[in-house]
């Protein structure tokens, strides 16, 4: 009786490691083994460089953080990136840097605006309204564009690189933007009374509501901060590329949301947390950077990334029910 | 009554049954048995284990001790199929139909008949239906759609289901909550119809009258433990009710302390909403603890989450205070000082995966903020502050919730109300499925409570409770207000007219 006790104990507890450090452990793992392989791996230009990479779906995961813990799911991200980084690129030459940034930023909050009040006020599941979403900005910005390609026209001399290209005491802006933005929001969901009313809305909705939460108003507030951050990362996104062809955020939305749920945020709301979102990121970063060095083509990361959202979903999943089969 | 083959086999015997659940020891050594043919109705209150027992009947709880035998033959119910398999078929409050589906695909559903091939055998399949339906007298087709159908012909579905699994035992949990009393003759008339056919029933209510009409025997459960079985033609409903509660009714009467009361805190004029209830009136003053009784489904908990924002009423006024109000959310609600004790704790009440620190201070933390930042040191000392006022048994401020007994976990939720200090408290079945300390230490804090000056709003459909805590009691029935009585002048035999369908002969505001 006690035997079988403490073995229940001990399962419980590693499968408490595996949820709550596992990706840690996941993540020296891989440094450590990939480093071996190749000594270029962990110089300071690869990690600046993989850092710099992963910084836009960083920005972008840490918005999609909040929503996912508040329960709500966004699939709309990629097209609002591609969105939001062709209308940034090609305002810049017409109306300047500022005036384009701003309204950028507007069109983020814009489409928050129509996700949330749909998801928050009318009640409509967030899956299938930011899945319309996806395919109607998709539109909007072929609409915008009548299909062709935008560039700033003197890259070189526009001070709107600096968003991607440029540097803060040697160190790449969109890196300087991705860690505040982490700190910021990592604040924010464990000091402030919003950032507990996302965890208490994922956790159990209706019992927010009877707490006297107006849970429509957080979830319409959390999907403007998605689209927020979006809007950001499409401001980086053109600032580095100084141009825009119109599918460029395409796909995005499921690297996001890898990282995210990789991070142990839970697809079912209730949990999360940004630092380890910003981990997931950096694991996802390191290991497409590891296969390029390896010389495997970028492709055979899509069957891997496959791989670890099943991994880090059935761990979610596992943990909650206390064991890994069903 | 037609008359009944009485065949004294004994279909399923359970002897010295116990369940543990953490906390709170759910049945405790219950010895129970059904006969073939016969009706044996289990009551008790809420928290007896009446449907704990049930559910070890059905497979769905395994017993830690006891045992069961089928037939005289013991056996082991791992999981609701063994039970099933053995023709022991459990039909629920709540029914377990697929609405979207025709009436015999429901019947049919765990056994469609089909041709080579996997598909399904249309005809054969609404032969059976129709065969089955027909047996009950039942007035609908087995094309019918589920969802069209009323309650009680769902209802009767449910039992035709049970008929065609070859139902050795067949256990009735509440049937007759959502019935009228003309579906109820029907149910009545069908549970002849499985006696006869040698089928034993068990038989769960909280209506007594509907106890003597049906069964033969009666099992009463009190705190999980087995009081007495009795043959219901040599027992009485007093002396029932009495082994139900394990005294006197005026015993409560007298643990109640009187409170003075101050003016008036809330005034509800003719609310009404459509299906759920109609025209209501109340008013409860400051010290007042107002009971409202009736049975599930009498629209009682409508009217709390209507007070409290969560719906509004369709007409009708609203008073807090002096003023009228339209509590158009429940964010409203709190602001104005009402506080919200769910019926459901786990659904309604508490975020389980969070901590007891941060249940207890969800409402508050809007209220103690600065700048949007949560004020820990705050948050920390209601925390300590309630847990001792309370007694809330923990190991500490990061505990989960999940991890609490249903005692403890209905403390965190009455103290997520009192940290605000509200005027008006609504506990809607506050000590359901808990265990008897923490079910009179709450009875005790509701005194306290109006001691302080609160008004109280106890919404029960257990007597003793109701008789115990409150100062004025009103009854719902069926969405109707169908009484308001005075401590002095209340009876169990008033409340109880006043809650089935004849009451409107007896008792007419």
């Amino acid at each position: 009786m006690s035997n079988g006790k403490t073995g229940k104990i001990n399962k419980e507890k590693i499968l408490g490691i595996i949820k709550n450090q596992g990706i840690l452990i996941f993540f020296a793992l891989l440094l450590f083994s990939v480093s071996l392989v190749s000594d270029r791996f962990l110089s300071a230009r690869n990690i600046i460089l993989v850092l710099r990479q992963v910084s836009i779906t960083g920005v972008m995961a840490c918005g999609i953080t909040f929503l996912l813990i508040s329960g709500n799911f966004d699939l709309s991200i990629g097209s609002l990136l591609s969105l939001t980084t062709v209308v940034v690129i090609n305002l810049h030459d017409k109306i300047g840097p500022v005036p384009a940034i701003i309204i950028t930023l507007g069109v983020g909050i814009l489409i928050g605006i129509i996700n949330g009040t749909l998801v928050g006020y009318i009640k409509l599941n967030s899956m299938i309204v930011t899945l319309g979403m996806l395919t109607v900005l998709q539109a909007v910005t072929l609409i915008y564009t009548g299909g062709t390609y935008s560039a700033i026209s003197r890259p070189d001399e526009a001070w709107f690189r600096f968003f991607g290209r440029g540097y803060i005491l040697r160190i790449p802006t969109p890196v300087i933007i991705f860690g505040g933005l982490v700190i910021l929001f990592h604040i924010i969901l464990n000091k402030t009374v919003y950032g507990k009313y996302l965890f208490a809305l994922g956790g159990n909705r209706t019992a927010s509501e009877y707490t006297g939460i107006n849970e429509s108003f957080i979830t319409f507030i959390t999907f403007i901060v998605t689209g927020l951050t979006t809007a950001l990362a499409g401001i980086m996104m053109g600032s580095r590329l100084m141009a825009a062809q119109n599918y460029i955020g395409e796909g995005y939305e499921f690297t996001v949301l890898t990282a995210v749920v990789l991070g142990g945020t839970s697809l079912f709301g209730g949990s999360g947390s940004v630092i380890k979102t910003l981990i997931g990121v950096l694991i996802l970063g390191f290991l497409t950077n590891a296969f390029i060095i390896m010389g495997f083509p970028y492709y055979v990361q899509w069957i891997v990334q496959w791989g670890i959202i099943i991994g880090a979903v059935w761990m979610d999943v596992a943990s909650k029910r206390g064991k890994l089969w069903a | 009554m037609i008359s009944i083959k009485k065949t004294k086999e004994k279909i399923l015997e359970l002897k010295n049954i116990t369940k543990i659940f953490p906390g709170i020891t759910a049945v405790d050594d219950v010895t129970f048995e059904v006969n073939a043919g016969e009706v044996h109705a289990l009551v008790g209150e809420n928290g007896a284990g009446k449907s704990t027992l049930m559910k070890v009947m059905a497979g769905i709880h395994i017993p830690e001790k006891g045992s069961i035998s089928y037939k005289g033959e013991k056996i082991k119910l791992k999981n609701p199929l063994d039970a099933k398999k053995k023709g022991i078929i459990l039909i629920h409050q709540e029914l377990s139909l697929v609405p979207q589906m025709t009436v015999a695909e429901n019947i049919l559903l765990g056994s469609l008949p089909s041709k080579k091939g996997g598909r399904i055998n249309w005809k054969e399949l609404h032969n059976r239906a129709q065969e089955a339906i027909k047996k009950l007298g039942c007035q609908f087709k087995s094309t019918d759609l589920v969802e069209d159908l009323t309650i009680a012909h769902q209802q009767m579905v449910e039992i035709a289901r049970a008929i065609s699994y070859d139902a050795k035992v067949v256990i009735f949990d509440e049937p007759t909550a959502s019935l009228t009393q003309e579906e109820v003759e029907v149910l009545y008339k069908n549970i002849e119809l499985l006696k006869e056919q040698g089928i034993g029933i068990i038989y769960i209510s909280h209506k007594l009258n509907e106890i003597f009409e049906v069964s033969d025997k009666i099992t009463v459960l009190r705190d999980g433990k087995l009081v007495d079985t009795l043959d219901t033609d040599k027992t009485d409903e007093p002396e029932i009710t009495k082994k139900m509660i394990g005294k006197n009714i005026e015993d409560f009467f007298a643990s109640k302390k009187i409170s003075k009361y101050g003016d008036e805190v809330i005034r509800v004029e003719n609310i009404t909403r459509k299906d759920e209830f109609e025209n209501i009136n109340f008013s409860i003053k400051e010290g007042e603890v107002l009971g409202l009784y009736g049975l599930l489904g009498a629209g009682r908990t409508e009217v709390a989450e209507t007070i409290f924002g969560i719906n509004q009423p369709d007409s009708g006024q609203i008073y807090f205070k002096g003023h009228e109000v339209n509590i158009s959310s429940s964010k409203k609600a709190v602001h104005l000082g009402i506080g919200l004790v769910p019926e459901s704790r786990k659904e309604q009440g508490l975020v389980l995966g969070m901590s007891t620190l941060e249940n207890i201070s969800l409402a508050k933390i809007p209220y103690v903020h600065n700048y949007g930042f949560i004020q820990n040191k705050e948050v920390k000392e209601i925390f300590d502050k309630y847990k001792d006022r309370l007694s809330i048994s923990t190991t500490g401020p990061n505990q989960k919730v999940m991890n609490l007994s249903g005692g403890n976990q209905q403390k965190i939720v009455i103290g997520k109300w009192l940290c605000l200090n509200p005027d008006l408290v609504i506990l809607d079945e506050p000590t359901r499925g808990i265990d008897v300390g923490s079910k009179a230490e709450i009875h005790n804090l509701i005194a306290e409570l109006a001691e302080t000056g609160m008004a109280v709003l106890v919404i029960s459909s257990e007597i003793p409770e109701i008789l115990g805590v409150s100062h004025r009691i009103i009854t719902m029935h069926q969405g109707e207000q169908t009484g308001v009585f005075t401590d002095e002048e209340v009876t169990e035999d008033k409340l109880i007219q006043s809650i089935t369908s004849h009451a409107e002969d007896i008792c007419k505001v």
